[in-house]
């Protein structure tokens, strides 16, 4: 078997005698008999060498794609190599959360400068050290809206299905109608809003660019709201804001969104990172971990966790949530690739992406039975209609290494970043229009 | 230390992206932003001693003893990071076709297998991606399962007074009451109390055990029975389950529903918060209601399937798979017979650190522990001025992360020690005089741990200032 307690049998022996007993086992006589078990039904122990073999033929079971053209929520962008040896440093790797402050100076460090650069990313004034995920965030944020007079929210339709589907679970429970706002032409219906806009209605939420890449108008979605009081909630790419306009700009109150383009792996879906920033009058209902500037007994400037009044260790049933470990090494992730990147990397990586999307675009409707299906502005996502059926259309990619859009409703969802490049995008192009017999 | 802002000096960057090779798209002005964000502009070298610097002022399982109660700082095995890194698990789309994903579908099915049979459990989800977001989920379980059986009224969940902060804003999360039980003299649950706070409005109870005082409840089969006898359901806190792992299952105490950390008792890195996993098992009967989609097996292999009577989703895709990765890693290495081997020398470790210490430092509670222990420093506090608080800070000065502090809440002036199986007899005994001397120093002049730490990167934190009048990110103008 594998272990890795360093005390030897001699040792734990010894230390057994110092307790006066005589056997492990006498550690565990307030167990009762009637709920011991003699041993578990697991496979024997193995060594680092039969671990590693046995886990590497797992991972040898799964397929790479040399060229991804999916997205619709995780993204494969370019990881540059100074993330991957910032982030796996052992101190940062296996420190738990900064409760210390004299010894996690790095770790509350690193967590400022994330907020900072969040806070620059979407324009807002606060931000939080991160939650589970993108969707995880959102319906946080949905719940940062309620009001003793105001409640409920109003989802855009074409919002990630995943995302609402984890709005509608947290709010179920907690008796928060979510009511969804119809699509037209695949952006949020406005005159569906109008609508369903009342003074009763906390907050709206609204993904740009949504699901289906499509800009939406979030200026006119910001101004209706806001008119009846309502919070906005704007979930939104990391990345398309090297480029786009922030969610602060748009007039959002809270902004939120899946961190994972920020220099995660794909990793099968996670571990990802859900951020969030808001205005500062929202400032103490934001949820979970928040690093603050202070000074030292000496007058030095440092970094502790403040605001803890908000939280579950001291509020108990009364915290704004429940969370309590975050994603705390994949928001310094996020920051090592927004440092890496700078801005005009950041902005290189938005037009890169936004550029081989409305290329493969282009060529894409230019091909029978590939017309794009929303005759709108979009980032680097986009749906085309699909000639075959899309699930046998992808099989075919598959088998020459391409990974393509996602089957959506009888179309696909495609996506490009900077990695798709215009020899993959050529290459795609005429391999369907092979497979397709085109 | 400087922030990375302060380091920064425009022009300066990283050649990491070619230029574009088709045409730029073009965006309509009002799409773009009006200006650029103001991120670093830093060459490569710099950005590396930056973090070298951070690193230095952080501390880690790997920098020394961290015997932070309820934490389980383990020792975090290098070949499991190794593991998670693997590109052919680290650059899979979570969309992929399944056929594509066999490899990934079966770390979450072996996974599943090998933790409900140390829980006692029959089914998993791990869509948590934390210990919290898992009490979450298994509480909305529960609340699914009294409403499938037209049951609206069980609206109250018990929660012993010693529980985690997180159980009760759990509950009040997934739309419950919460009733707090105290505990009796010896750190229990208080059977009497429980009877009494048991009804047709409870929903269930949510129990950690060995509970947070480092205590095994020898009740916990009356305990499990009252709360069934009232027509609620049982769910286990698994954030001490590595006390018992291998020598009693939660399943087998009564419990319906289980969440277990994979970063405090299967040694996954805790990431300076996160990321972390709480997959979530419960019993047959519970199944049904689990996160949509689970992993299934069929005979062309692994495949996902929907629970017909799910919650939803509590998360996207399949939650922290590569903290999966690590822990099965783990579970298969220490095996059958590693796993209550890793128990038992966390019970002996903090059994050792605990009898070391229990002639000069007040026990909370007498008695043998389990795999931590709680001491109270209220009457030091009384005798010479210095606080818990205190004590924690000159730990500090000798490399030690100290216990946890002020907790649990029954308990005045409270360190909770848990020192883990991966600890060294001479590791333990070297904490064990510092932690005398520190006492002695406390004896002989109280006011003297008022200023530590002393020879930290810094001195006590202005708290209350920082809270009073937040700085929450870096001002560029001044």
């Amino acid at each position: 078997m594998g272990s890795y307690v360093p005390a030897t049998s001699a040792e734990q022996q010894a230390m057994l005698s110092a307790l006066g007993l005589e056997s492990v086992e006498q550690l565990f006589d307030c167990v009762p008999p009637e709920v011991r078990i003699s041993e578990l039904n697991l496979p024997a122990g193995l060594s680092e060498m039969e671990v590693s073999r046995a886990v590497g033929k797992m991972a040898a079971a799964n397929r790479r794609f040399d060229s991804c053209f999916r997205g619709a929520g995780a993204y494969r962008h370019y990881i540059p190599s100074i993330v991957k040896t910032v982030t796996s440093k052992e101190e940062f790797v296996t420190a738990y959360t900064p409760y210390q402050a004299e010894i996690s100076q790095g770790v509350l460090q690193s967590i400022f400068e994330y907020q900072t650069q969040m806070c620059e990313l979407t324009g807002m004034d606060v931000s939080n050290a991160s939650v589970y995920d993108g969707a995880t965030a959102a319906a946080e944020a949905v719940f940062m809206c309620e009001e003793r007079r105001r409640s409920g929210v109003l989802v855009a339709e074409t919002a990630d299905p995943q995302v609402r589907e984890v709005i509608s679970t947290y709010c179920a429970s907690r008796g928060v109608s979510v009511t969804t706002l119809p699509q037209r032409g695949g952006a949020l219906d406005l005159d569906k809003l109008a609508e369903a806009l009342t003074e009763q209605t906390a907050s709206v939420y609204l993904q740009s660019p949504n699901y289906y890449g499509v800009l939406e108008d979030a200026a006119a979605v910001a101004e209706m709201a806001h008119a009846k009081g309502v919070k906005v909630i704007m979930g939104v790419n990391p990345i398309s804001l090297g480029l786009l306009k922030t969610p602060a700009e748009y007039g959002a109150d809270i902004a939120v969104g899946e961190g994972q383009p920020l220099g995660l792996p794909l990793g099968f879906g996670g571990p990802y990172l859900g951020f969030m920033t808001c205005r500062q009058a929202l400032m103490r209902r934001l949820p979970g971990r928040i690093v603050g500037q202070t000074t030292d007994s000496a007058g030095k400037r440092c970094f502790v966790l403040t605001l803890q009044a908000r939280e579950q260790h001291i509020r108990r049933e009364k915290a704004s949530s429940n969370i309590c470990s975050n994603e705390a090494l994949c928001a310094m992730t996020a920051s090592v690739y927004l440092a890496a990147m700078g801005p005009q990397g950041l902005r290189r990586a938005a037009e890169g992406s936004a550029a081989h999307a409305h290329y493969l675009a282009e060529k894409l409707n230019a091909l029978p039975g590939f017309a794009l299906r929303y005759r709108k502005p979009f980032f680097h996502e986009f749906v085309t209609e699909c000639p075959t059926e899309p699930t046998v259309l992808c099989a075919a990619l598959a088998e020459r290494g391409i990974l393509g859009g996602l089957p959506l409703d009888g179309g696909l969802l495609w996506c490009c970043t900077e990695l798709n490049d215009r020899g993959q995008i050529d290459e795609l192009v005429e391999v369907l229009k092979e497979v397709c017999a085109l | 230390m400087k922030l990375i802002f302060e380091r920064s000096r425009a022009g300066r960057g990283l050649s990491l992206l070619p230029e574009c090779d088709v045409p730029k798209a073009e965006f309509d002005a009002a799409f773009l932003r009006e200006s650029a964000p103001r991120l670093p502009e830093m060459s490569e070298v710099e950005l590396g001693r930056h973090y070298t610097e951070l690193a230095a002022e952080t501390h880690g399982v790997n920098d020394g003893f961290y015997p932070l109660g309820s934490c389980t700082m383990k020792y975090n095995p290098r070949i499991d990071e190794e593991l998670a890194a693997l590109p052919d698990f680290a650059d899979i789309h979570p969309l992929q076709p399944t056929e594509s994903v066999q490899g990934c579908l079966e770390v979450l099915y072996r996974a599943e297998e090998l933790l409900c049979e140390i829980t006692g459990m029959d089914a998993m989800t791990f869509q948590p991606a934390a210990g919290a977001h898992g009490e979450y989920t298994g509480l909305l379980l529960i609340r699914a399962y009294h409403a499938s059986r037209g049951n609206t009224e069980r609206t109250k969940i018990i929660v012993p007074d010693s529980a985690h902060g997180t159980n009760p804003a759990s509950a009040v999360m997934a739309g419950f009451k919460v009733v707090s039980v105290p505990s009796n003299a010896e750190g229990g649950v208080d059977l009497e109390a429980l009877r009494a706070a048991v009804g047709p409005d409870t929903a269930g109870l949510m129990l950690t055990n060995p509970n947070t005082l480092g205590l095994f409840d020898p009740n916990i089969l009356e305990i499990t029975r009252i709360v069934h006898g009232a027509g609620g359901l049982c769910y286990y806190d698994g954030a001490n389950l590595n006390a018992v792992m291998g020598r009693a299952r939660p399943g087998d105490m009564g419990f319906d529903c289980v969440h277990v950390n994979l970063h405090k008792t299967f040694a996954t890195p805790h990431g300076g918060g996160g990321p972390g996993s709480g997959p979530v098992g419960c019993k047959d009967f519970l199944a049904a209601f689990l996160p949509a989609p689970r992993v299934g097996r069929s005979e062309s292999g692994y495949t996902l399937t929907q629970p017909p009577q799910s919650i939803g989703r509590v998360r996207s895709f399949y939650g922290n798979f590569l903290v999966v990765v690590r822990a099965l890693a783990y579970i298969m290495t220490l095996g059958r017979e590693g796993i209550p081997a890793a128990s038992a020398g966390a019970v002996l470790n903090a059994n050792y650190l605990m009898h070391a210490l229990a002639g000069r430092y007040e026990m909370a509670y007498d008695g043998a522990c389990m795999h931590e222990f709680v001491m109270t420093l209220e009457g030091l506090k009384h005798k010479t001025g210095a606080s818990a608080l205190d004590v924690a800070k000159r730990l500090l000065d000798f490399g030690i992360h100290p216990p946890t502090m002020y907790f649990p809440l029954i308990v005045h002036e409270a360190l909770m020690v848990e020192p883990t199986e991966t600890e060294s007899p001479e590791t333990l005994d070297s904490a064990a005089e510092i932690f005398l001397q520190v006492l002695d120093e406390a004896e002989a002049n109280g006011e003297s741990l008022h200023s530590a730490p002393h020879d930290c990167v810094i001195s006590r934190p202005d708290e209350v200032a920082a809270a009073r009048t937040p700085i929450l990110r870096y001002a560029f103008d001044g």
